[in-house]
């Protein structure tokens, strides 16, 4: 099978690769360039344990082909934390006891990373409509929706001290 | 004390230990994304496994051609039966005393049996490979229904078995026919029954389900052919039980086999049979001498391994005019599948089902189990439940509803009227179990009253009055539910899984400098196993929690233990855990004495550290003793300072609970809305409260699913209906209500530190609590007994048929 030539930044970093036209995003990221955050739940886009950041939009990487990346930006789990310290959905994750088996975690997180930067503000029903592309077999919601809520807050307050 | 030592219960705050809100240590690299999961292993040279399944139910195979299959670049090799036969590995032995074909030897038994097994380079090519398989089924009569399959006529599932009447748990007495288990007294109750004030009857089906963790099974075997050494990588819920299977049917020695589970993303009961994939990869990676990875995708996940429930429970339940139950009789036909490849201790073909008398003082009762080969894919795991408890909480919790409409009695009052009470504890069963403590009424009028129960059903009256006078199209239901688990198996002298006694264990190693790891024979699956055991051994040892490692999931280095099911790692490795603790400290209690120069006895423990008696600025802190364990030449004791328990339970564990449900049910469109859920608890003593909360969120959400939706379904033809998630119901947070928690504490009085498990009871609880809702909204129209899963249109179909829409 004849390969695609693919350009794409992964968490900032510039990476370039050849594949098959049929190969999915969520493979070559896993497989091939080592970032294993992003988890196979489901292959059918329902469970989002898959999803990335792609040019400013949660994607779910197991129905993106690879070749539909070329020069796109990818951000996954592994970009949200710098070397400071986490990302405030990630210690409010784990300040909420927001995860158990943590399969679903780094999808989850990626999804609200992208959700408070649609909706900085939301409700309670906001963030369970907005998150409801990511499943979890764990936590039952509960205390995802409040680390969600709580990284909101943090962040409001953050950028008000700011101003 | 002297004036540095700080006061107790700073000292005592210090260590995290039974009772913190600790946060977990597990979760720092969970959200950074670096877990360690299955398919996140990659070594050199692995290949990829790939199965080629069977779309027919039942069919012959007459011939399977790998020819074009082989011809593709990239793909090392294809096996079939034949393949496996010669090393015996065609057909595989199951928890439940049956066999289980590895891959389809003549014939297929379920749609998705294995049927060959794929090598190639990638996934990608593994793939186009299984397509190119071609496989020659001639297809035979399928039965679907466990009754039907008991027809004289009915088909001949397991031709391997013909002829042959006496099975794992006795005589079968129909070709189709696994085992009949009894319990109880079947000629006092039928005394009973017949001499009744009154007797209800019902059928109660606990509908087919999957735990569905949102990780699936998957495996590396990797043969290191120079040394002679298996390293299997799996997703092990009981990592040393496959050790010990793996040697037996493989033949390799059981020292030259390591099992390891890394992180493992959710099991639910999933992951604790053997699956054709993991002797495939094993076979495989032995063949290539490579690492061979086996991951399986979520349709293959829901089509081919571990089902759960799938009991047809009919019972009868007698009682007093006045309510006072007298006797319960119940017959289970139960659906096993092709193979019986059940995950239950060995001399229970029905788990722990005979505990389906519930919360409840029933002095006669009887218990007959029929299990059942179909043509539908095998399993019967406890999904989130200890072997078939959720099966039989549901059971009683519908046969007490049913009860009250036929007293026209509330159903509130009933279990109230019916409860073993404190006193009676502990309580032997009339099924044969000895309940170790409990205090139901406390919990249940706790309950009732967090709800506000009598105002609800005044609500609920008003409603009905308001909806004949065609005022709402909405009903109310008040689902209630006093459950009671049995978990933490067990006791050595009945519980084994293919004869390994199913205790538990721990090994404590402190070091020089006084902090600490721990291993044990469990495993966690987000259970947050690092976090807690660690707080069991802060309290036992005086080290804190955060100075202790907790270390599962490797057979080369952790202690033997049975694994992680059934809601036994606290019962029976938590009671390890404080054992070895106890040992630790009982060496420490001779090196401080020898330390501060006085008798043993003569120190006593307070939180971190022995004291002399009387004289309290005199002690040594568990540091202290540590180092001075390696660097001290203490007479009649031995270096170092280390522990390991096998412990072995001398009961099980009995969590209960009580849970009520308020749902709002359309009559018009079936779709429900869960206005209140309240859970309240009792684990005996609370290690860590944070994650008994969690733990209830996530069971109560499983139960949602499961009552409302969640169901692997078979059209007559054999075909799974729901083979993906688009069909099988998993809640999002949209659809997900808000819980209550709450909880009583009533210690387990034969564990060490008083706890008794809880991450099933949300499961066990939940289902009945939802379905019980549903019900309950219809009463007042006559309903008594629908299935589940009462999904959208269940629902509008109950109501129909009870003429709601004019």
């Amino acid at each position: 099978m004849s390969k695609v030539h693919i350009k794409l930044t992964v968490n900032g970093k510039q990476e370039e690769l050849l594949a098959e036209p049929r190969e999915l995003l969520i493979h070559v990221l896993r497989e091939r360039l080592g970032v294993t955050g992003p988890h196979i739940g489901c292959e059918t886009s329902h469970c989002g344990a898959c999803t990335v950041d792609m040019d400013g939009k949660s994607v779910k990487s197991c129905t993106v082909f690879a070749a539909q990346a070329n020069g796109a930006e990818i951000t996954t789990i592994e970009g949200l934390g710098n070397p400071d310290g986490l990302h405030v959905l990630q210690q409010m994750f784990k300040e909420h006891h927001g995860l158990q088996c943590g399969f679903c975690t780094p999808g989850m997180i990626t999804r609200a990373y992208r959700f408070l930067q649609e909706n900085p503000d939301p409700s309670e029903e906001d963030v369970r409509f907005g998150m409801a592309g990511n499943l979890c077999r764990c936590t039952g919601y509960q205390n995802i929706v409040k680390a969600i809520l709580a990284a909101a807050a943090e962040l409001n307050a953050a950028k008000e001290a700011a101003q | 004390m002297n004036e540095m030592t700080p006061p107790k219960a700073e000292r005592a705050a210090a260590l995290k230990g039974l009772g913190t809100e600790r946060k977990r240590v597990e979760d720092a690299r969970f959200t950074q994304g670096k877990g360690n999961y299955v398919d996140d292993l990659k070594f050199p040279g692995m290949l990829f496994g790939d199965f080629v399944r069977s779309p027919y139910a039942h069919a012959r195979v007459k011939s399977i051609n790998a020819e074009k299959a082989m011809a593709v670049p990239g793909v090392i090799a294809v096996l079939t039966a034949d393949d496996l036969r010669p090393l015996n590995l065609h057909w595989m032995p199951t928890l439940a005393g049956d066999k289980q074909m590895v891959l389809a030897d003549g014939k297929v038994l379920f749609q998705g049996q294995e049927v060959a097994f794929v090598v190639a380079e990638d996934r990608y090519i593994a793939a186009d490979a299984v397509e190119l398989i071609e496989v020659e089924y001639e297809e035979l009569p399928v039965v679907v229904d466990p009754f039907k399959a008991q027809a004289d006529d009915a088909p001949v599932l397991r031709e391997d078995l013909e002829g042959n009447m006496e099975g794992a748990h006795g005589p079968r007495r129909h070709h189709n026919h696994i085992f009949t288990w009894e319990q109880g007294d079947k000629d006092a109750t039928d005394s009973v029954i017949g001499s009744a004030d009154v007797v209800a009857e019902e059928m109660v089906y606990y509908h087919r389900t999957h735990p569905c963790p949102l990780e699936t099974c998957g495996c590396v075997a990797s043969m290191d052919k120079v040394n002679g050494k298996l390293t299997v990588h799996g997703t092990f819920q009981a990592p040393h039980a496959v050790r010990t299977v793996a040697s037996l049917i493989s033949g390799i020695a059981e020292h030259n086999i390591r099992i390891i589970s890394p992180d493992i993303g959710g099991g639910f009961g999933n992951k604790v049979g053997v699956y054709p994939g993991y002797i495939c990869a094993i076979v495989a990676s032995i063949v290539t001498g490579v690492p061979v990875k086996w991951v399986e995708d979520r349709m293959e996940n829901l089509m081919g391994t571990a089902f759960a429930r799938d009991y047809w429970m009919k019972g009868k339940i007698a009682a007093t005019k006045d309510g006072k139950i007298t006797g319960l009789w119940c017959h289970v036909t139960a659906d096993h599948g092709a193979f019986d490849a059940c995950a239950d201790p060995t001399k229970f073909p029905a788990g722990f089902f005979n505990i389906c008398t519930g919360s409840y003082d029933i002095p006669t009762a009887y218990l007959a189990v029929d299990g059942i080969y179909t043509n539908k894919a095998p399993g019967g795991v406890a999904y989130r439940c200890s072997f078939r408890v959720t099966e039989a909480a549901y059971f009683i919790e519908r046969m007490i509803e049913v009860l009250a409409i036929k007293l026209g009695m509330d159903a509130a009052e009933l279990r109230t009227k019916n409860f073993i009470r404190k006193d009676q504890f502990p309580y032997q069963s009339a099924l044969g179990w000895e309940y170790d403590s409990g205090d139901y009424h406390t919990a249940w009028d706790k309950a009732l009253k967090a709800v506000g129960y009598a105002d609800l059903r005044k609500e609920q009256a008003e409603r009905v009055e308001a909806f004949k006078r065609g005022e709402t199209r909405k009903l109310l239901g008040i689902g209630l539910t006093h459950f009671t688990e049995i978990v933490g198996a067990g006791p050595v002298k009945n519980c084994d899984i293919l004869g390994l006694g199913m205790f538990d264990s721990c090994e404590i190693r402190i070091h020089p400098t006084g902090s600490a790891i721990a291993r044990l024979g469990t495993i966690s699956q987000g259970q947050g196993h690092a976090t807690t055991f660690a707080q069991i051994l802060a309290s036992e040892i005086g080290i804190s929690a955060d100075d202790i490692t907790i270390e599962e999931g490797d057979t080369d280095t952790a202690p033997y233990g049975l694994g992680t099911y059934g809601s036994r790692s606290t019962p029976v490795a938590g009671a390890a855990t404080a054992m070895a603790g106890r040992k630790i400290r009982a060496k420490a209690q001779m090196i401080a004495a020898y330390l501060l120069e006085v008798h043993d006895d003569d120190v006593e423990w307070d939180v971190d550290r022995f004291v002399v008696k009387g004289a309290p600025e005199r002690f040594k802190t568990m540091k202290e003793i540590a180092f001075a364990s390696y660097n001290q030449a203490i007479p009649g004791v031995e270096p170092g300072l280390e522990a390991v328990s096998y412990y072995d339970p001398p009961n099980m564990t009995y969590p209960f609970g009580a849970y009520i449900c308020v749902m709002e049910i359309d009559v018009d469109t079936g779709e429900w809305d869960i206005r209140q859920f309240y859970a309240l608890d009792d684990c005996g003593t609370r290690i860590n409260p944070m994650i008994i909360e969690g733990q209830v969120h996530g069971g109560v959400t499983e139960a949602l699913a499961i009552a409302m939706g969640q169901e692997i379904a078979y059209d007559d033809m054999g075909n799974v209906k729901t083979g993906t998630l688009m069909d099988f119901f998993i809640p999002t947070a949209w659809e997900t209500p808000h819980y209550t928690t709450d909880h009583t504490v009533t210690p387990s009085p034969h564990h060490p530190i008083g706890a008794k498990g809880v991450g099933e009871s949300p499961n066990v609880g939940g289902v009945p609590a939802f379905s019980n809702a549903v019900h309950d909204a219809f009463r007042p129209f006559g309903l008594v007994q629908s299935h589940m899963p009462h999904d959208h249109w269940r629902i509008w179909k109950t109501a129909h048929d009870l003429g709601l829409h004019g």
